[in-house]
């Protein structure tokens, strides 16, 4: 009898097909690469949200590795991180806030409330600075290095497991 | 209150028409008077994905993030910038996820080119298939076959035929 092996061929393809389409359904599709790895943090001109009167930069970012938050009073998400964000702080990183799609009152009350991690914090109360970062929700967090560029997007809720197991790595890699 | 079949009636009609109200698209979406850029607008704001609802439109979603990306696109629009100006603006910021036709570059090719290709092999395999049992040919059957065969038949032929003149 001929040997028709090249009758398998389709079922091979099936195999092949099946695998790859169950391999996607496992993966989370609320996280995705960010299409800002690599670049440089975007050019902003906004105020702090400490003072109204100081306008801040992208060059605020050089000369040290910085986790950059985006958070807002608005975001209950927020708030179960800012605990955290406080023991990152503890551990010596960097951090700089910004205040996205919220007011002065409602930003500075909420840091009174939960603890200020931050060395100080971007005031974007039209959302700019976040639409230009990409974000499309608080809390989201960048790692940037010490030249300005970002690192690390880390999409969502940071975790109290994400502290050892994600950010310090993160942060260390980029020293 | 008694409820009679029309007022029921009605009132299914009035949630019909609530929710379809809903479903045609976002609350606040930008109105140009002049209708090219309208026609532009409403394209964009249909083939941009909001990256935070996972399959709506951002001219669908009344999310946040999609409001101010509708808001991108008209102010974008209004100052001149080419559609291809504002879905490069829109993929800087938040990746080839936001296009829902994919750009066909290398990377994408397999996307493109993939169902034309497996139709290609399909129709490939069927020309070979036709081709092969072209050749095969019935041969006739020789006397003694024929011989075989018909002893054969009769053989299984005849009980059952019994049984149905019985009928």
């Amino acid at each position: 009898m001929k040997k028709r092996y090249w009758l398998f061929v389709p079922l091979m393809l099936f195999v092949v097909l099946a695998l790859l389409l169950w391999q996607g359904l496992g993966r989370d599709p609320s996280t995705r690469d960010s299409a800002l790895l690599e670049k440089p943090f975007p050019a902003f001109s906004l105020t702090t949200l400490e003072d109204p009167d100081r306008v801040v930069d992208a060059s605020l970012l050089e000369g040290q590795v910085t986790l950059v938050n985006v958070w807002g009073e608005w975001c209950p998400t927020c708030k179960r991180e800012m605990p955290q964000l406080l023991a990152l702080k503890e551990r010596g990183v960097h951090l700089v806030g910004v205040d996205y799609k919220d007011t002065r009152e409602k930003g500075r009350a909420f840091l009174d409330e939960f603890g200020n991690p931050f060395a100080l914090n971007i005031f974007d109360p039209e959302g700019g600075l976040g639409f230009d970062l990409g974000v499309y929700g608080a809390p989201e967090s960048f790692v940037v290095d010490a030249k300005g560029n970002i690192r690390y997007h880390h999409t969502g809720y940071i975790t109290p497991e994400d502290i050892d197991d994600v950010i310090m790595p993160e942060i260390e890699r980029w020293q | 209150m008694a409820v009679t079949p029309r007022g029921l009636v009605l009132a299914l009609v009035a949630a019909a028409l609530v929710l379809l109200a809903g479903g045609a698209g976002a609350n606040d979406l930008h109105r140009f008077d002049n209708p090219a850029l309208q026609t532009r607008y409403d394209d964009l704001t249909a083939t941009l994905r909001c990256p935070k609802c996972e399959n709506q439109a951002i001219g669908d979603s009344n999310s946040p993030i999609a409001g101010d990306m509708r808001g991108y696109v008209a102010r974008a629009l209004a100052r001149g910038d080419s559609d291809d100006d504002i879905r490069q603006a829109m993929v800087a910021r938040f990746g080839d996820y936001v296009l829902y036709r994919p750009r066909l570059e290398w990377r994408t090719i397999a996307l493109w080119a993939g169902p034309g290709v497996v139709v290609l092999l399909g129709l490939l395999a069927i020309g070979a298939l036709i081709r092969s049992r072209r050749g095969e040919r019935v041969e006739a059957l020789n006397r003694e076959e024929r011989q075989r065969l018909e002893t054969l038949l009769s053989r299984h032929q005849s009980p059952d035929d019994q049984d149905r003149s019985h009928q």
